[in-house]
């Protein structure tokens, strides 16, 4: 009994890996094409649910830019062309690598930018820290600490 | 005070306010390519009447809607009543693009709904939706005299979108023309 339930709750925990999108398998007859097939769709966005790629969406939009990608392919489009297409429809923002560009400049080297300026300040902290230098010991304090020092040395020895 | 007590609470009001701009803002209104662009090429079958086609040669030269919608799309039958009474005004036709939809479907919402439409065109395949960029429906479109696309609605037009946005748009347009 437990053996079971323990199986099935394993089995349930890999649904994920074979419940995959791609609702309908394209079939390709030249592996270049659908390796060009397999490069677009991981790399272009669902313009429905962002934060997925083509190939990982169930959107109904996903599925029919999916068609037109194929169709596009089999019509032996080149990968820019069929970039260009949905580009000019969807906008970079398509694109899950965004071009460089002008209005992309702080997307591509704000992360950059922002660890330089991490580590102008952990430069600067860690300078400032070192510079602090122990103050001098009057005579009083400096005749106290041998008076100290004497004493636990007598006592060590006794 | 000394600085360096109030910085990190600067710091962290600045978070605080740009989380809360980030969250108001609307992750699907993507500035469309296609705005300032001529109207894509399409040339559909109209949806009351199949040897009937419908492409954009048929409303060039007025300020038109193009309003993407479907039977099946719930969010179609909020903005419905909006589109109907902004029909009826006559200040600027609308014309349907019914997506991804059967024939049948499609005619009986517009009969049970009443049609806003000057004419409605069947896609339903979504090819023309792929063509207009659309995401989903309902889009509408801003079309001027030139079938140049000034400006695109994502989702259900509320009735402040249409006072503030839509309605104000078709009039600059109309009115530049005339001057012209």
């Amino acid at each position: 009994m437990m053996k079971t339930l323990r199986l099935s709750i394993i089995a349930f925990l890999f649904l994920p890996l074979v419940l995959q999108a791609e609702d309908i398998p394209f079939e390709f007859e030249r592996a270049d094409h659908e390796q060009r097939y397999k490069e677009l769709v991981d790399e272009l966005r669902c313009m429905v649910c962002q934060n997925q790629t083509l190939a990982d969406s169930h959107a109904p939009l996903a599925q029919d830019l999916r068609n037109e990608v194929y169709r596009m392919i089999i019509e032996d489009q080149q990968k820019q062309d069929i970039v260009d297409f949905l580009v000019q429809r969807y906008g970079d923002f398509v694109l899950y690598k965004p071009p460089l560009k002008n209005t992309t400049l702080l997307l591509w080297f704000g992360p950059f930018l922002l660890l330089l300026i991490a580590s102008a300040v952990g430069f600067s902290l860690v300078r400032s820290r070192a510079k602090v230098v122990p103050e001098e010991l009057n005579q009083a304090q400096k005749e106290r600490l041998r008076q100290l020092l004497d004493e636990q040395d007598s006592n060590k020895a006794s | 005070m000394q600085l360096r007590y109030v910085l990190p609470l600067l710091i962290f009001v600045g978070l605080v306010i740009l989380f809360v701009v980030g969250m108001q803002m609307d992750p699907r209104r993507v500035p469309s390519p296609l705005i300032g662009k001529p109207l894509p090429e399409f040339d559909l079958a109209q949806l009351h009447d199949q040897t009937q086609s419908l492409d954009k040669s048929m409303f060039l030269g007025e300020v038109v809607l193009i309003n993407f919608w479907a039977s099946w799309c719930v969010s179609c039958r909020y903005e419905h009543p909006i589109l109907l009474e902004y029909a009826r005004s006559g200040n600027a036709s609308i014309y349907g693009m019914n997506y991804k939809d059967t024939r049948s479907d499609a005619l009986n919402w517009l009969k049970e709904y009443a049609n806003p439409y000057r004419l409605s065109a069947f896609d339903p395949e979504g090819r023309t939706g792929i063509d207009f960029g659309l995401y989903g429906v309902p889009e509408t479109y801003v079309v001027d005299q030139k079938g140049i696309i000034r400006y695109k609605h994502i989702g259900p037009i509320s009735q402040e979108d249409m006072k503030n946005k839509i309605e104000p748009l078709v009039e600059e347009l109309k009115a530049q023309t005339k001057s012209n």
